[in-house]
């Protein structure tokens, strides 16, 4: 079954990039592993009957955020891991910390392993309760964005716009921010 | 035809390695780059969920979590710009051009 | 008042449309002239103010998710007194330390809208948001002084276990969403309510992974690993920000989120938030006995406090329910007010947190040193503050739902964290100063009013506690 092939394979391809994600020591693979592993997202969203959303984390995703993060990785140079220094800024690198992090890392994964075996219903194939053109419509997407999704939407608004502002407040140089600051 | 658990599996999977990611590693980037990977590996939940269900809510609810994870990554991007700054005024060896 | 559909959002309105006054104003400033915007964002907060008494007994709906019923509007009215109190504090930190007024007091603005939208939202999806809106604002507030090392350490470690965290809560939102098929809390709660027999998994990772989500902002433990940091970190105003109005926001959503959709499953969730709220109070207050800087006593204190939250939501009986409103108004004013003193005993250059820094403040400083006193004595639950009274009903609604075991540690803790409450008071009327360290700077007019405001609620509901009361009792009835 084709399907079936594509879909190990690109869930094969999205899980093995994130595994070397965090394997990498330079994040600037790291990044670019991570753009492959959302293009096999996307992938997925298509098998899923979401286009629209496969488009969207292409575009957005891979194309916006990770461009973000690659500017930021080439401005800083960032360095090969400096032990010492990261250990210290690392909130949960303490050791006990981390063996408690680690412990609940792994309960979490016996637990979702737990429900996903359990859980009977999930069983059924995707598509077995409702057929694609339901969800695969780009003007229901919009339609139902815009009605129940209208206060939402108009919340991400203000989301965006405290971003905008932090971003600015944290990363403008240092100078102009403080003659001004001074005169007052 | 896939079942839904498969999806849900490799949405679990996905959100494993992110949580590991972020308890792992000791670069900064690549920790907020394991929140990424968390956040996308709730969003797979949702448009599997979504496509189950025969509703398009999952989609939906993805946009606002790509627009979340813009804005988080921007502030993150950002805080981690001025710590930067703090080292370099320390040591501005370190820092020398623009290269990987 | 207002047209019906979004009568439920003036509140909230109010407050954005006031942060965006305040971006417009810093842009049009002209360099060097001085604007009252903290002055904006108070107008708007009354305004919110006003809007959330007026549409008291109405509950208003907007957008099918946006929920103004009387516990919601509770909360808002104690995050107005906490925004209000936050901005009168900080007129006098943000000419000091030089920060940059427009985006500071907008930030602050869009942080409490962040937490109304927290308290009135009725729907997963819409706290989410609501919650990454007040999270991203005051992670930058809590690195805003970029000349400050440690607060920008702060402002990561915060950040880095915030977005964590959120991605937790995320999940457990895609979870619910999978089995009831809708974020919608009447939705959830209906669909819950039908199958609260079965003990399907997917349900109990749902209820697991929210409960992470939760336990993180509100930092219990074991999720609290960020807080001292943090707030340790964070200028004092802005610890004593977040310190309260964030977890009052996050107790808000999260007692909406438990007591009514989940309400169903509450036989799964109740133990799990037994341990945790033990756990809190005895960490909590046990870590805060040996602490240096005053700053970090205060965040170990401010988990513990969390702990004695949980205890009440633990307990969610008819005393419960309303205890848990009545001990975030009381917590929310002590607890500010403290950082309030702080903030203004610091200077530009040295926090004066650490807690030999308040050696003989008496002589000093006779009116600061009085009014921490009464914080303090408020934080330890020592009559006749409200602290005592918040306490004193959490503990009697725990007995009276036969949580014997939670009220006995709770009195315990309480006992144990007085002695540290009293540490620093016996220090500032006691001790003389070691050092001969430069006078603590002057205190504004605005700033001492604040205190005094603080101070009067304080002592006030410690008397005469029994209107706020009946009126928190009141509000939670309308929805559980």
């Amino acid at each position: 079954m084709p399907e079936t092939l594509v879909f190990y394979l690109l869930a094969g391809l999205a899980i093995g990039a994130s595994a070397l994600v965090i394997g990498q020591r330079n994040p600037m693979y790291s990044v670019m592993l991570l753009i492959a592993s959302f293009g096999a997202l996307a992938g997925l969203y298509i098998q899923l009957e979401a286009p629209f959303v496969a488009v969207a984390q292409i575009i957005i995703y891979a194309g916006a955020i990770m461009v973000l993060f690659l500017f930021v990785v080439m401005l800083l140079n960032a360095p090969q891991e400096d032990a010492a220094e990261w250990d210290r800024l690392h909130p949960l690198r303490q050791p006990g910390i981390a063996r408690f992090g680690a412990m609940l890392g792994l309960l979490l994964v016996v637990q979702l392993a737990w429900a996903l075996i359990r859980a009977a219903e999930i069983g059924a194939p995707v598509g077995s309760r409702s057929d694609a053109a339901a969800v695969s419509s780009v003007r229901e997407v919009g339609r139902v964005l815009f009605t129940d999704y209208m206060f939402a939407f108009e919340a991400t608004s203000i989301l965006i716009l405290v971003a905008m502002v932090g971003a600015v407040v944290l990363a403008r140089r240092e100078d102009a921010g403080e003659a001004e600051g001074e005169e007052r | 035809m896939i079942p839904l658990s498969d999806y849900l599996i490799v949405s679990a999977i996905l959100f494993a390695i992110g949580t590991a990611g972020v308890f792992l590693r000791r670069n900064l980037i690549t920790i907020l780059l394991s929140v990424e990977i968390m956040l996308n590996a709730v969003n797979l939940t949702f448009v599997a969920f979504g496509r189950y269900l025969g509703s398009v809510d999952g989609q939906i609810i993805v946009f606002f979590v790509m627009t979340v994870a813009a804005a988080e990554a921007a502030v993150g991007l950002a805080i981690v710009i001025a710590l930067f700054r703090h080292r370099e005024s320390l040591n501005p060896e370190a820092f020398t051009a623009l290269k990987w | 008042m207002f047209d019906s559909t979004f009568d439920a959002v003036v509140p909230l309105l109010c407050v954005i449309l006031a942060a965006l006054a305040a971006m417009g104003a810093e842009a049009f400033r002209a360099r060097g002239e001085r604007m009252p915007i903290g002055g904006l964002g108070i107008v708007g907060l009354a305004g919110a103010g006003v809007s959330s008494v007026l549409l008291w007994n109405r509950n208003a709906a907007s957008f099918g998710v946006i929920l103004a019923d009387n516990f919601g509007l509770f909360v808002t009215l104690v995050l107005v007194v906490v925004g209000v109190l936050t901005i009168m504090f900080s007129s006098q930190v943000v000419r000091r330390d030089a920060l940059p007024a427009g985006e500071y007091y907008a930030l602050v603005l869009f942080a409490i809208a962040g937490m109304i939208m927290m308290a009135t939202a009725n729907d997963l999806l819409v706290i989410f948001l609501a919650l990454e809106i007040l999270s991203v604002a005051v992670y930058v507030l809590t690195g805003i002084r970029r000349d400050d090392q440690r607060a920008t350490e702060a402002a990561f470690k915060y950040f880095l276990l915030g977005a964590f965290s959120s991605a937790f809560f995320l999940y457990g939102i895609a979870f619910t969403y999978g089995v009831a098929g809708s974020t919608r809390l009447d939705r959830v709660g209906a669909y819950l309510a039908a199958q609260s027999m079965s003990d399907s998994p997917l349900i109990l990772m749902a209820l697991a992974l929210l409960l992470v989500g939760f336990a993180f902002k509100i930092s219990a433990v074991p999720f609290h690993m960020w807080t001292p940091d943090a707030y340790e970190g964070a200028p004092a105003i802005v610890t004593g920000f977040m310190s309260t109005g964030v977890k009052a926001a996050a107790f808000a959503a999260f007692a909406r989120v438990f007591l009514s959709a989940f309400e169903p499953f509450s036989a799964d969730w109740a133990p799990i938030v037994w341990i945790i709220a033990a756990l809190t109070m005895i960490l909590g207050t046990v870590v805060g006995v040996a602490q240096s800087n005053l700053k970090r006593m205060l965040a170990y204190s401010s988990i513990a406090h969390g702990g004695y939250l949980l205890v009440g939501l633990v307990a969610a009986n008819e005393v419960g329910k309303a205890a848990i409103l009545f001990y975030l108004l009381a917590y929310a004013v002590t607890n500010l007010a403290a950082f309030g003193v702080i903030a203004l005993l610091g200077s530009r250059d040295r926090g004066n947190d650490e807690l030999r820094d308040y050696a003989g403040l008496w002589h000093t400083r006779p009116a600061l040193a009085a009014l921490m006193t009464v914080c303090l004595l408020s934080l330890g639950g020592l009559p006749p503050t409200v602290g005592f009274i918040g306490k004193w009903y959490i503990f009697s609604a725990a007995v009276s739902a036969g949580y014997y075991g939670l009220a006995i540690i709770g009195v315990l803790t309480s006992v144990v964290s007085v002695f540290f409450y009293l540490r620093v008071v016996v220090m500032m009327y006691m001790a003389e100063r070691e050092v001969a360290a430069a006078m603590p700077p002057r205190v504004t007019g605005v700033s001492m009013a604040a205190l005094a405001f603080a101070i009067f609620v304080i002592v006030y509901l410690g008397v005469m506690p029994t209107q706020v009361l009946d009126l928190a009792s009141a509000s939670i009835a309308t929805i559980f």
